[in-house]
């Protein structure tokens, strides 16, 4: 790795922006979250990822000051930030719903937060134009948020939250309300303006494409609890538990024992079928409940037994998912396991190989699979 | 995130204080021995008894409801036909000044309607009595039941009727099996409505009644103007309770069928 | 045939006892006072034909309009209720505001609640309600037995027959009109609203200023206009509650009609009242037009 790969988080120099410690939040009876411990670091697009529920929009508002940590302390540069009233805090949201005030224009939404600041006249004026350049939007300045479309109306929320030049900004699930094509573009827009700004950005949202497009880090969360916290590609290639790996992209999961054998483990999964093959830096006791997770990307489909596989089973297919760029084959083996595999149809639909009900071998490599504990 | 202060239940507690306390000492006034209104004098139901041997309220009571149950049938009937020319029936010659018509009655004082009325019975030559009350009511709380209708019917989805229509409903049939159903409720309200308005009313009443009828209303007034009085107290005290009883129970029967609702709702989702 | 039947029916029943009557009003109010039955002249007579028509068009006049100017009676009424129904309307919106936002902030199971002890008065006699004060606010009435008892005052207050106990009348009375519509555009307030101005730097305070209130404002108006309209051609508050002193024109056109018997000034007031009232009908409807495109 070189030096010039942004990851504060290997660094033991680099003091965190954000740290919880041993924060829990309890509303009445229910434990939203569940004494977590984490960190984030200056300039890093955080994202915190999960099922509605999970937990992940209390830590949001805590961040934000409208919720107290009923045990714990929230550090901000060092500094605990529970008794710091939201209005006083250097940290912005973007609403999910925006929250554009309906009766102001585009320019006063976004001169609101500075106006509070008792800046002068003409320094909010600048900051404003900046703020509209930044986001595109000189030429609906005047309107109302009723005025200017979805998309528009996100970027006033961005530049209006951005105005203030938080030291956080918090951004609560940005891009749900926007249809699938305008959210790729403003995901890209959305990294471009972070690394402009240099802002530190958490973002809260539960679509995993969304969290691993724009996020320097992601948060796995589930009741109330941070699963696994680590970039992108680390939990899409190294999920640490089957909650992670099932949530994170598409997965076969086969459940087995597991024995050492080499520098590998043998899986049984089924009776009288031949073991599968796993490497992994994790160990596992002799006969200890194991299961075996991948990505169907990784998973060769063939008409014949592929030679020096070291796994290779045979199967029927079930069902075939057409998405246009790829095709998953749902595989089923004779023990009644279903596995996927993903290919890429580079070719055009006539040439394609297999159809249902065909008899076809999946194979895959060692270190294709994630051997995961019970 | 909804916040309740000391703020609110301060504001919510004075707030209803004010509204209810006059109430609720007219009613335990209405307990009251003594003669003089003020002045308490122990626990007697002894102005009931009066009330009840009291010719001339009960006669009064008999008109009002009477012109009440006829006229707020009558305007429900008209209003609702209003309310569904006003949403469906499109343009038509005279249609700004219909929409005027029953609008204008809403916001117009009380004196200008009573005195109009008045005028033309007399232009006319009607014998002022039940009949012209009844005509007057029916005039003014049409244009409410026909607001409360068409408030209703403007959120009403046509695809119902247009189904009813294309599985073989006559155009009046559709109005009567699909329509008339859904919108019952707001035509039920309509009906309550006027009901009240009717049985509230003093100054159109005035205009309109000759001496040959009087109102409940007017029997009021005509006592009240000369001070308080134990009786009205106790009548007061019948009418409040029937309306509190009355409202409550609507407002639980609503809430019991909305509760039975969900608990369909949430079994059919599991089922 | 149907749709004619339809619109016919109700059509012709508010130009028979709505249009025609109000008609009838503008022409007696351009009529004389006669002793005789009905009490004024001219009165039309058909018989004549096109001869009589216009015989009755000439005697027809602005007498009574011009008399209202002479007499200052008149337009000391129309002031003076447009001044208590404006004083009012201000009172009304005092207590009612904080009433509303209560009920708006209140926990959700509350809020049904809530709302049908604001509906229930709607539904109880506006007389009883009125009465009810007669006995509250008299010299020897409940709330003067209460302060002379805690010791507030040594003398009893005189507030029955004044305008004071007008104004409670008024607020009292027409509170849920002020309440219901306030209510409805805070309930409706996101309150995601509130927390970004508090996020951006408001106070709870300056949140509420900056937020809360313009985005409630159209309830704000919808309200004031519920209360003012109505209030200006009030005939049963000034009458209890209110004193000799306490001048409102219902009550003058109730008394010119029925105590005086001039029917074609009654009917002039009544004309001019209704000119009076336009002006504020027309706002109401235009906020009630911004706030359905609003909403659209």
């Amino acid at each position: 790795m070189s030096q010039t790969v942004f990851a504060p988080w290997n660094d033991p120099d680099v003091k965190p922006l954000i740290q919880f410690k041993n924060v829990t939040k309890r509303f009445g009876d229910f434990i939203a979250i569940d004494n977590q411990s984490f960190d984030i670091y200056a300039q890093e697009f955080f994202a915190l990822l999960g099922p509605s529920g999970c937990g992940k929009t209390t830590m949001m508002r805590m961040l934000a000051g409208f919720e107290k940590p009923t045990e714990g302390t929230i550090l901000l540069a060092g500094q605990d930030i529970a008794p710091i009233p939201p209005n006083k805090r250097a940290v912005n949201m973007m609403f999910q719903s925006y929250a554009l005030f309906p009766h102001l224009s585009v320019w006063d939404n976004i001169a609101f937060g500075l106006k509070r600041d008792r800046m002068a006249t003409d320094a909010i004026a600048a900051r404003v134009e900046e703020m509209l350049k930044l986001t595109r939007l000189e030429k609906f300045a005047k309107r109302k948020p009723h005025q200017i479309s979805g998309g528009q109306r996100q970027r006033v929320a961005l530049a209006r939250s951005l105005a203030k030049a938080p030291k956080l900004l918090l951004l609560d699930e940005p891009l749900g309300a926007l249809d699938a094509k305008l959210r790729q573009d403003t995901q890209f827009e959305l990294m471009d303006i972070q690394e402009k700004t240099g802002t530190t950005f958490v973002i809260v949202t539960h679509d995993q494409e969304e969290a691993m497009t724009v996020a320097s880090r992601v948060a796995v969360m589930d009741h109330g609890r941070i699963i696994q916290a680590d970039t992108p590609a680390r939990i899409y290639e190294m999920p640490n538990c089957v909650y992670v790996a099932d949530f994170i992209g598409d997965v076969t999961i086969i459940e087995g024992r597991a024995t050492k054998s080499g520098d590998g483990y043998d899986i049984a999964y089924a009776e009288g079928q031949p073991t599968l093959r796993a490497t992994t830096d994790k160990s596992f006791e002799n006969g200890q409940t194991c299961h075996l997770a991948i990505r169907p990307e990784k998973v060769t489909i063939t008409a014949e037994r592929p030679e020096g596989a070291a796994n290779a089973v045979q199967g029927k297919i079930l069902d075939i998912a057409y998405l246009g760029n790829l095709s998953t084959y749902h595989v089923e083996l004779p023990t009644g396991q279903i596995i996927k595999s993903q290919i890429a149809n580079t070719r055009r639909l006539s040439r394609r190989n297999f159809t249902w009900e065909d008899t076809v071998w999946l194979s895959w490599t060692e270190t294709a699979g994630v051997l995961l504990e019970g | 995130m909804r916040r309740m202060t000391w703020f609110n239940a301060t504001s919510l507690t004075l707030g209803f204080a004010f509204l209810y306390l006059p109430m609720v000492i007219l009613i335990i006034y209405s307990f009251n021995e003594s003669k003089l209104v003020t002045v308490w004098a122990g626990f007697s139901t002894k102005w009931y008894g009066e009330l009840f041997r009291n010719e001339a309220f009960l006669d009064a009571a008999w008109v009002t409801l009477r012109v009440a149950v006829v006229s707020s049938t009558i305007a429900t009937v008209l209003g609702t036909m209003a309310a569904l020319v006003l949403v469906r029936a499109g343009r038509f010659p005279g249609r700004t000044l219909f929409s005027g018509m029953i609008y204008a009655p809403l916001v117009m004082p009380e004196v200008i309607t009573g005195l109009s009325l008045l005028l033309l019975f007399i232009g006319i030559g009607l014998d002022r009595g039940v009949f012209t009350i009844i005509l007057a009511h029916t005039t003014f709380s049409m244009c409410y039941v026909s607001v409360v209708v068409s408030s209703r019917l403007v959120s009403f989805d046509r695809s119902l009727e247009e189904a009813a229509l294309d599985l073989g409903c006559s155009p009046a049939q559709a109005f009567r099996l699909v329509t008339l159903p859904i919108i019952a409720p707001a035509v039920i309200s309509g009906w309550l409505l006027a009901f009240t308005l009717s049985l509230d009313d003093l100054v159109i009443a005035s205009f309109a009644a000759g001496p040959s009828a009087t109102t409940l209303p007017i029997k009021i007034w005509s006592s009240i103007r000369l001070g308080l009085s134990p009786e009205i107290n106790a009548l007061s005290t019948i009418l409040i309770s029937f309306v509190t009883v009355g409202v409550i129970s609507a407002s639980l029967a609503s809430k019991r069928a909305s509760l039975r609702r969900q608990a369909e709702e949430r079994a059919a989702v599991h089922a | 045939m149907r749709r004619f039947a339809l619109i016919a029916v109700p059509y012709f029943w508010l130009l028979a006892l709505f249009l025609v009557p109000f008609l009838i009003v503008l022409k007696i109010s351009l009529s004389d006072i006669a002793l005789a039955i009905p009490p004024y002249t001219p009165t039309l007579d058909f018989s004549a034909g096109w001869e009589g028509f216009k015989a009755f068009l000439g005697a027809l006049d602005l007498e009574n309009f011009e008399f209202l100017t002479t007499d200052d009676l008149y337009w000391k009424a129309y002031l003076s209720s447009l001044q208590i129904a404006f004083i009012a309307t201000v009172a009304t919106l005092i207590v009612g505001y904080p009433i509303a936002y209560g009920m708006a902030n209140a926990p959700d199971h509350w809020r049904p609640t809530l709302m049908m002890l604001v509906i229930l008065p709607f539904w109880t006699s506006f007389l009883i309600r009125v009465y009810a004060w007669v006995g509250i606010l008299s010299t020897e009435g409940y709330l003067n037995q209460f302060l002379l008892g805690i010791g507030v005052i040594s003398e009893p207050l005189t507030i029955l027959n004044t305008n004071t106990a007008v104004y409670i009348g008024i607020v009292y009375t027409y509170l849920p009109f002020m309440i219901l519509p306030i209510y409805s555009a805070l309930e409706r307030l996101d309150a995601s609203l509130l927390e970004a101005a508090e996020d951006l730097g408001c106070s709870r305070i300056t949140a509420f200023w900056l937020v809360t209130v313009p985005l409630s404002k159209n309830g704000i108006i919808a309200g004031c206009f519920l209360v003012f309209i109505p209030t200006i051609g009030e005939f049963v508050i000034p009458s209890l509650l209110g004193g000799s002193k306490t001048l409102m024109i219902g009550k003058v056109l109730w008394e010119e009609f029925f105590n005086n018997r001039d029917w074609p000034v009654a009917s002039a007031v009544a004309v001019i009242l209704l000119l009076i009232l336009i002006i504020p009908i027309i706002l109401f409807q235009r906020n009630e037009q911004k706030q359905r495109e609003a909403d659209g």
